[in-house]
């Protein structure tokens, strides 16, 4: 069987309508939401502060922990058991490693950064659109870094090649499905998240990340402009 | 040829491309990539001749020597007072800055700063481990007693204290309260308790309302409708016990 024709009738290399805004945790240092689809991500940044426990600090520099939590309502209703399960601690952990690579920590010895992404509903996409919301939410927290690192999945199904792979595409019917999350630093294309989920040969792989080109720069510019807007007009004087 | 990717005063967020070419230099919030100078923090561009830098619009206060401050006794140590700044550090008061006092070798520090009263404190030091050091000895700092603590946005402290003080001596006349100003957010209110109610107000008015152009003006008729008088928004002459200095940057 053939995937000619996507199931919700995008382009193979459309993400799905996007919306991202800076600043919707007022507690938060810096807070960020990201919506592909009907996938929601808000993230909130807390810190740079103290380390508790302390041993975790590190005196060179700072640490960054990611705690990943789809609700247990976002799915498709199965009763889930609260807390962070296996995988909810897997992507946290992944999360942290895509993110990490942009920001200044030597300012901030013996401190940490605490981001919290939540997810509320879900499909598909989640850990990518939590790094889109994280991005935001860090450049909102006014931290240094180099870059705002954008994410988007890309993926096979059947042997087309696809981008933001909604729930159904990653379960086609009759067909098998490769499933690629996807980060990188927008300015200098270096990759800092690239995991897969299925059987793919090299050319398929490397056809897929490059569809991935214009739609993570289009992200990326989301993610900026949601963060301009917040501040936009607080330049009096 | 080196050229300019944005306009003076235009909202930079990290990764943005500020100008490309050799010719402009890399300041603050920004670094060089080849010959790109992009923002490394959310900010407002500022373009000084050949340097590009941006003022910080958001982010939690970082201590720099010389601040003035409003902090929090934690804790009593040998060597002195843990205090909390609002800051991602806690700072150290030494015993020999805490007080003009004389302190008697093995007394009671909670004699002099107990745990959970608040001073007026200045930085003295800053080190590269971040380890701050506060001084309560000198002009203007003093425990705090009676009173309220207000907390605003670090980055808005310049907004509340105004241009050379301007709105926080307008604040004082209006209410004829106390106000002292920390550069870390936390303000200290102290009067009559009604008009407490009302500098906290608008403190949290001038906060809220920040980005609107005409913000003096604005914050004059509101305490005018509110007190009844006229108030005069002229720049405070330094007594030299309060530090408000306004943008610093």
């Amino acid at each position: 069987m053939k995937y000619d024709k996507r199931y919700d009738g995008r382009a193979f290399d459309e993400p799905r309508p996007i919306e991202a805004k800076a600043g919707v945790v007022k507690n938060a240092n810096g807070s960020g939401y990201f919506k592909i689809g009907n996938t929601i991500a808000y993230a909130a940044v807390y810190g740079p502060k103290e380390v508790y426990p302390k041993f975790l600090s590190n005196p060179k520099k700072g640490i960054v922990r990611v705690h990943y939590n789809m609700m247990a309502f976002s799915g498709p209703g199965e009763r889930n058991r609260p807390g962070p399960n296996r995988r909810a601690k897997e992507i946290g952990l992944v999360s942290q490693k895509a993110i990490i690579s942009v920001l200044e920590l030597d300012k901030y010895p013996n401190s940490v950064i605490d981001v919290y992404l939540e997810l509320p509903q879900t499909d598909a996409g989640s850990r990518c659109a939590g790094i889109c919301a994280a991005s935001i939410a860090l450049a909102d927290a006014g931290l240094t870094m180099k870059d705002m690192v954008s994410a988007v999945a890309v993926g096979l199904v059947g042997d087309t090649p696809v981008v933001d792979l909604s729930y159904k595409e990653e379960q086609p019917d009759g067909m098998e499905a490769v499933d690629i999350p996807l980060a990188i630093i927008p300015s200098t294309g270096e990759i800092t998240l690239l995991q897969m989920d299925g059987i793919v040969d090299k050319d398929m792989l490397m056809k897929a990340i490059e569809m991935s080109t214009k739609p993570l720069k289009k992200i990326a510019d989301i993610l900026r402009s949601a963060v301009q807007d917040k501040y936009q007009g607080e330049q009096n004087e | 040829m080196s050229e300019l990717q944005i306009k003076e005063k235009s909202v930079v967020v990290p990764g943005l491309i500020l100008a490309k070419g050799m010719e402009f230099l890399p300041g603050q919030g920004t670094y060089r990539k080849d010959d790109l100078i992009l923002a490394n923090r959310l900010g407002v561009a500022v373009i000084d001749g050949k340097v590009i830098r941006t003022i910080p619009l958001a982010g939690r206060y970082m201590p720099k020597r010389s601040d003035v401050i409003i902090g929090k006794v934690i804790d009593i140590l040998s060597m002195g007072w843990r205090v909390q700044l609002n800051a991602p550090y806690a700072g150290l008061i030494p015993i020999k800055d805490g007080t003009f006092e004389f302190i008697p070798r093995g007394a009671d520090l909670s004699r002099y700063y107990d745990i959970g009263e608040y001073f007026v404190g200045k930085i003295t030091n800053v080190s590269g481990q971040n380890l701050i050091d506060v001084s309560v000895k000198g002009p203007g700092l003093h425990k705090i007693r009676g009173g309220r603590i207000v907390e605003v946005n670090t980055n808005k402290v310049p907004r509340v204290i105004g241009k050379k003080g301007s709105m926080v001596s307008m604040i004082k006349k209006a209410t004829s309260c106390k106000v002292i100003v920390g550069q870390n957010g936390l303000i200290w209110v102290s009067g009559e308790p009604a008009m407490e109610n009302l500098a906290i107000k608008t403190i949290s008015k001038i906060e809220d309302e920040s980005h609107i152009s005409g913000l003096t003006d604005r914050i004059k008729t509101f305490l005018e409708k509110e007190v009844g008088f006229t108030v005069t928004a002229d720049e405070e002459s330094t007594n030299g016990n309060e530090e408000t200095q306004g943008d610093r940057q």
